[in-house]
């Protein structure tokens, strides 16, 4: 049941247990991308310990690379800090986004909670459930995915390159996939989705390609052409649902 | 001067959790704003949909095995997959794929 009306564990046992699964190829691809986090870890300094304790904390692909190649050259704490907003500035608008679909009902301490573990990927698998955020499915998700960031982090300061090129350029596009099954569904039955993955993948492309605006991190540039590309299709396409249609009438 | 790698990471964990429990926590009405809504709506679609490409062909070791894996990805969800059955139609094409070109 996706949209629960009462929120304890037994009730939401079904949906847990499927976060647990979704979270698992999700973890598949953050294991392979954390291996290689851990290599940066390591020529920060860091043990595997910490490498671990940074990755629980933060599961933060591109805010934990940018922080760890300052803490390599002995950037000051501020510099840390800043760095770390901008590079995971995205997940404040995935925040809002998630924040609209959970219950009035739902009680205040799931917040909090659930929070902790909006990445792109345990994001997208929860936003894209039907009804209201269930948390139980998002604790799920987290709880097979976020180990294995973080053991994955780990293993990269320990062993370096010891995967084999092939497995990790495999399990690489785990995470891709994962995102495509995300979106792909919705815009095969909403053509306004569809053109806006399209015009998406083609602006991505481009800033990617051209001079300056490629100089620009990758985390930096996701937020810039997200609020871009969404805020003009909010302004040409806003969206119609039955209560606003009452509202107006 | 030397500076504690906990401390870094403290930092790190923190601007990280309050990027994402602010919003959630302090945005518990529903927003009326139908601009405002439409833009949420939109979000985790175009966000994905950025990050995903081109960042899948340079992913991999060969950039056609990238281009291979979007195909796969695009077609088995489109045709109903769920996640797991899609990221491993994904990684299996680039494995055998880079067998072959490799």
């Amino acid at each position: 049941m996706s949209s629960p009306t009462v929120y304890t564990l037994k009730e939401n046992k079904s949906e847990f247990i499927q976060g647990l699964k979704d979270g698992f190829p999700i973890g598949l691809g953050y294991f392979a991308v954390a291996f290689s986090l851990g290599v940066v870890a390591k020529d920060a300094g860091l043990s595997p310990f910490q490498g671990f304790l940074a990755s629980v904390l933060c599961s933060a692909s591109a805010g934990e690379y940018v922080a760890f190649t300052l803490i390599a050259a002995n950037a000051s704490y501020l510099e840390v800090a800043i760095a770390t907003f901008v590079a995971n500035a995205r997940y404040m608008l995935m925040s809002c986004a998630l924040s609209q679909k959970a219950s009035p009902e739902m009680p205040f301490r799931h917040r909090p909670l659930s929070a902790m573990y909006i990445t792109d990927e345990l994001f997208g698998i929860s936003v894209a459930r039907k009804g209201h955020f269930n948390p139980y499915y998002h604790y799920g998700g987290s709880l097979t995915a976020v180990p294995l960031w973080a053991i994955g982090t780990a293993l990269g300061v320990i062993a370096g390159n010891i995967l084999p090129l092939s497995v990790v350029s495999a399990l690489s596009v785990a995470l891709y996939g994962m995102f495509m099954a995300v979106f792909i569904p919705p815009a095969k039955k909403d053509k306004i989705i569809a053109v806006l993955v399209v015009i998406s993948f083609a602006l991505s492309f481009a800033a990617s390609q051209l001079p300056v605006i490629s100089e620009i991190a990758e985390g930096t540039r996701t937020i810039i052409l997200t609020v871009i590309i969404a805020g003009a299709a909010a302004l040409l396409f806003p969206r119609k649902d039955e209560k606003e249609a009452e509202n107006d009438g | 001067m030397d500076k504690n790698i906990y401390i870094y990471i403290l930092i790190m964990g923190v601007v990280s959790y309050l990027i994402r429990a602010l919003p959630m926590t302090l945005l518990r009405k529903p927003i009326e704003n139908n601009f405002i809504k439409s833009f949420l709506y939109y979000v985790p679609y175009v966000t994905l949909a950025v990050m995903t490409f081109p960042a899948i062909i340079n992913a991999t070791q060969s950039p056609i095995s990238g281009v291979l894996a979007l195909i796969v990805g695009i077609i088995t969800s489109a045709l109903g997959f769920n996640l797991i059955k899609v990221a491993v139609s994904c990684c299996a094409v680039v494995f055998i794929a880079e067998l072959i070109i490799i």
